[in-house]
C-alpha cells in the first residue's frame, strides 16, 4: 500500500517537472535565472569557492562528453581519461615545446583526440558485447604509461610552464577568468549535446541502443554510427583536456589514472545516462560531495561510496527522473 | 528482368541444411508468398535475402545487382525493406520516432549539420517527419504518433512495423509472418493493406505466412518449401492441389494408415 502511494506521488512529481519544463517560457526562465546566478557568483565568492565551481564546470564538460558515448550510444568506455590526456598533452607539448599559441593548439587537440577515437573504436566497435570496455580500459593505461615514459611528455614529472593565452585582450590568469571560460564551455557542451540528441544522428544512437538488429534493418550502419559517438565523445574529452592544461599550467601523468575515468563514468551513471540535466547533476555531486564533507577527512570517500551504493540500489536509472508518456 | 532473383541459395549450420539449393524469382509489382511447414527454412531464407544470415552458396540478384552476403543496412538502402516475425520495435521511443528511423538511409545530415542546425538539416528533419507521418497515415495509426511504441495494443504495434518499413521507401517489401497474432478483422485489414501497398505505392510485396487462407487470397504466386528445398511453385490453385504440398503439410497417406 505504502510503496504504491509513494510511486504515484513520485510519478506525479515527475510528470509535473516535465510538464513544467516543456513550457518554453518556464524553461527559458529557469535558464536565465541559472545563468544570472552563475555570472554573479564571482562578486561574492572567495577563491576557494571559485576554484571548486570552476572544477565543477570542467567535470560537467567531461561528463557530457562521456554521456554521448555511454548515455546516447550505449557504449561502455572505461578509459575516457585517455582522451582528456591526449588533449591536455597536445596543448601542453605544442605550447611549451614549440611555443605555439594556445588557440592554435585547439585544432590539433581535436584532430589527435578524434584520430585516437577512430583508431581505438574502428576495430573494436565491429564486435558486439563488451570488448570495447576492455580495450578502452587498456587504452587508458597505455596512454598514461606512455606519457610517463616518453621524453616529449616530460616523463613522470610531466610538463610545466604551459603558456596561458589572451582572450579579447585579457590575459587569462585569475581564477574568475577560468570560472567564466569554463562556464562558457559548459554552455557550448550543453548546446552541442542537446542538438545532437534531437537530430538524425541522435535518434540513430537511440535506435541502436534499443534494438541493434531492427536498426540495421532500417538501413542504419551500426558500426559507423557508434564510431561517430565514440569520436565525438573523444573530441569533448580532448577539448576539456586542452583547457585543463592552460588552467593548471602543468600536467602530469598521474592526473589520468584509471580512477579518473571511473569517476567520470560514475557521475554519468549516477545522474542518469543520456539525460543532460542528470549528467550535470552527477558531475556536480562528483565534485561537491567530497568538498562539502571535507571536515570528516578520509571518511568522506567512504560515505560517498555508501551514498552512491544506496542511490544505485534504489534508483538504477539515475537521480534524474525518466521522461514518461 | 525480375526484381529479385534467388539462385541456388544454400545456407548450412554445420551439417544442417537450413536452405538447400533454393531458387525463385520475384516479378516487379507482384504479390508473392513463401510458405512451408514449421521449420521448413522460410525465415532462414528471408534472413539470407536481407543480409542477417550469410548464406554459404548461391547468388541473390536485386534489380540485376548481386546483394549476396551484403550487410543488412546496405540492402535496405538499395530498396529492400523487411519486418520481423516477432515484433522488433524501438519500444521506449514514440511511434513517430520509430517510423522516422526508416528515413535514416534516405537522408544524410551528419554531426556538424546537427550542431550548427543548418538550413539543410532543418529542411531534412521536416521531410523526415513528413514522410513518417504519411506512412503512419497510410497504415491508419497517425493518431497514435506521440505514444510510446510499447504502450500500443499488439495489432497497432504491427502497423508501426509496417509503417517503419514503408518509410525506407522500398521497392520490395518483405513481410515475415505479418498476420501472426492478428484477429479476424485485423487480418482483413492486412489483406487490404497489402493490396494498397502494391497498388498505391507500387511496391512489390513478398510474404512468409502460416495463415494459408490469407496467402491463397492475396498472392499471385506461391513458392512452397520444405526442408529448405523448393517443392512446388505456382498460383494458389496449382499449389493447393499439388500432392507434394499436401504431403508436406499433412503427411503421407500410407503413413496415416499404419
Amino acid at each position: 500500500m505504502n510503496t504504491e502511494k509513494n510511486i504515484t506521488t513520485q510519478t506525479r512529481l515527475t510528470d509535473n517537472i516535465y510538464a513544467g519544463l516543456e513550457k518554453k517560457p518556464v524553461l527559458y526562465g529557469i535558464f536565465a535565472l541559472l545563468i544570472v546566478a552563475v555570472l554573479l557568483v564571482p562578486q561574492f565568492a572567495n577563491n576557494y569557492l571559485l576554484e571548486i565551481f570552476t572544477n565543477t564546470w570542467f567535470y560537467i564538460v567531461l561528463c557530457l562528453g562521456l554521456n554521448i558515448v555511454v548515455g546516447y550510444a550505449g557504449l561502455l568506455d572505461l578509459g575516457y581519461a585517455a582522451f582528456f590526456a591526449i588533449g591536455a598533452y597536445t596543448t601542453g607539448i605544442l605550447s611549451s615545446q614549440f611555443g605555439m599559441n594556445f588557440w592554435l593548439t585547439l585544432p590539433f587537440s581535436i584532430l589527435f583526440s578524434a584520430l585516437s577515437g577512430v583508431i581505438i573504436g574502428g576495430p573494436t566497435l565491429r564486435l558486439r558485447s563488451d570488448y570495447l570496455a576492455i580495450v578502452t580500459l587498456g587504452f587508458g593505461e597505455i596512454i598514461r604509461i606512455a606519457a610517463r615514459n616518453l621524453s616529449i611528455t616530460g616523463g613522470a614529472s610531466g610538463l610545466i610552464g604551459i603558456e596561458r593565452p589572451y582572450l579579447f585582450g585579457i590575459y587569462l590568469s585569475k581564477i574568475h577568468h577560468f570560472y567564466y571560460l569554463f562556464f562558457l564551455l559548459v554552455i557550448l557542451a550543453v548546446i552541442v549535446s542537446y542538438r545532437l540528441h534531437y537530430s538524425r544522428l541522435g535518434r540513430a544512437w537511440q535506435y541502436i541502443r534499443e534494438d541493434e538488429d531492427a536498426a540495421e534493418a532500417m538501413g542504419i550502419n551500426r558500426v559507423q554510427i557508434k564510431l561517430y559517438a565514440f569520436v565525438i565523445g573523444a573530441i569533448f574529452g580532448g577539448m576539456a583536456g586542452s583547457f585543463y592544461a592552460i588552467k593548471m599550467t602543468a600536467i602530469s601523468p598521474e592526473t589520468f589514472v584509471f580512477t579518473q575515468s571511473a569517476m567520470i563514468l560514475l557521475a554519468v551513471v549516477l545522474g542518469g545516462m543520456g539525460k543532460i540535466p542528470g549528467v550535470i547533476l552527477g558531475a556536480c555531486a562528483l565534485v561537491l560531495f567530497p568538498e562539502i564533507f571535507r571536515e570528516i577527512g578520509q571518511m568522506r570517500m567512504l560515505l560517498f561510496g555508501i551514498v552512491l551504493l544506496i542511490i544505485m540500489i534504489f534508483r538504477p536509472q539515475g537521480i534524474w527522473p525518466e521522461r514518461r508518456n | 528482368m525480375p526484381l529479385l532473383e534467388v539462385k541456388n541459395l544454400t545456407l548450412s549450420f554445420g551439417g544442417l541444411m537450413a536452405v538447400n539449393n533454393l531458387s525463385f524469382d520475384v516479378e516487379e509489382n507482384s504479390i508473392q508468398s513463401l510458405i512451408g511447414p514449421n521449420g521448413a527454412g522460410k525465415t532462414s531464407a528471408f534472413n539470407c535475402l536481407t543480409g542477417f544470415y550469410r548464406a554459404s552458396k548461391g547468388d541473390i540478384l536485386f534489380q540485376g545487382k548481386s546483394i549476396f552476403r551484403m550487410k543488412p543496412h546496405k540492402i535496405t538502402a538499395m530498396g529492400m525493406a523487411r519486418t520481423f516475425q516477432n515484433l522488433r520495435l524501438f519500444r521506449n521511443m514514440t511511434v513517430l520516432e520509430n517510423v522516422m528511423s526508416g528515413m535514416h538511409c534516405r537522408t544524410r545530415a551528419g554531426a556538424l549539420a546537427a550542431v550548427l542546425r543548418t538550413p539543410g538539416q532543418k529542411a531534412e528533419e521536416k521531410e523526415i517527419r513528413r514522410v513518417a507521418e504519411e506512412c503512419l497515415d497510410f497504415v491508419g495509426i497517425l493518431h497514435h504518433k506521440d505514444r510510446l511504441a510499447r504502450n500500443l495494443p499488439y495489432g497497432d504495434q504491427r502497423r508501426v512495423e509496417w509503417a517503419r518499413a514503408l518509410a525506407t521507401k522500398p521497392k520490395l517489401l518483405l513481410l515475415d509472418e505479418p498476420a501472426a497474432g492478428l484477429n479476424y478483422d485485423e487480418k482483413e485489414q492486412l489483406i487490404d493493406l497489402i493490396r494498397r501497398i502494391r497498388q498505391e505505392l507500387e511496391i512489390t510485396v513478398m510474404l512468409i505466412e502460416h495463415d494459408m487462407g490469407l496467402v491463397m487470397r492475396v498472392s499471385e504466386k506461391i513458392t512452397v518449401i520444405d526442408y529448405g528445398q523448393k517443392i512446388a511453385e505456382g498460383t494458389a490453385e496449382e499449389v493447393k492441389n499439388n500432392p507434394r504440398v499436401i504431403e508436406a503439410y499433412l503427411g503421407k497417406e500410407d503413413e496415416d494408415d499404419d
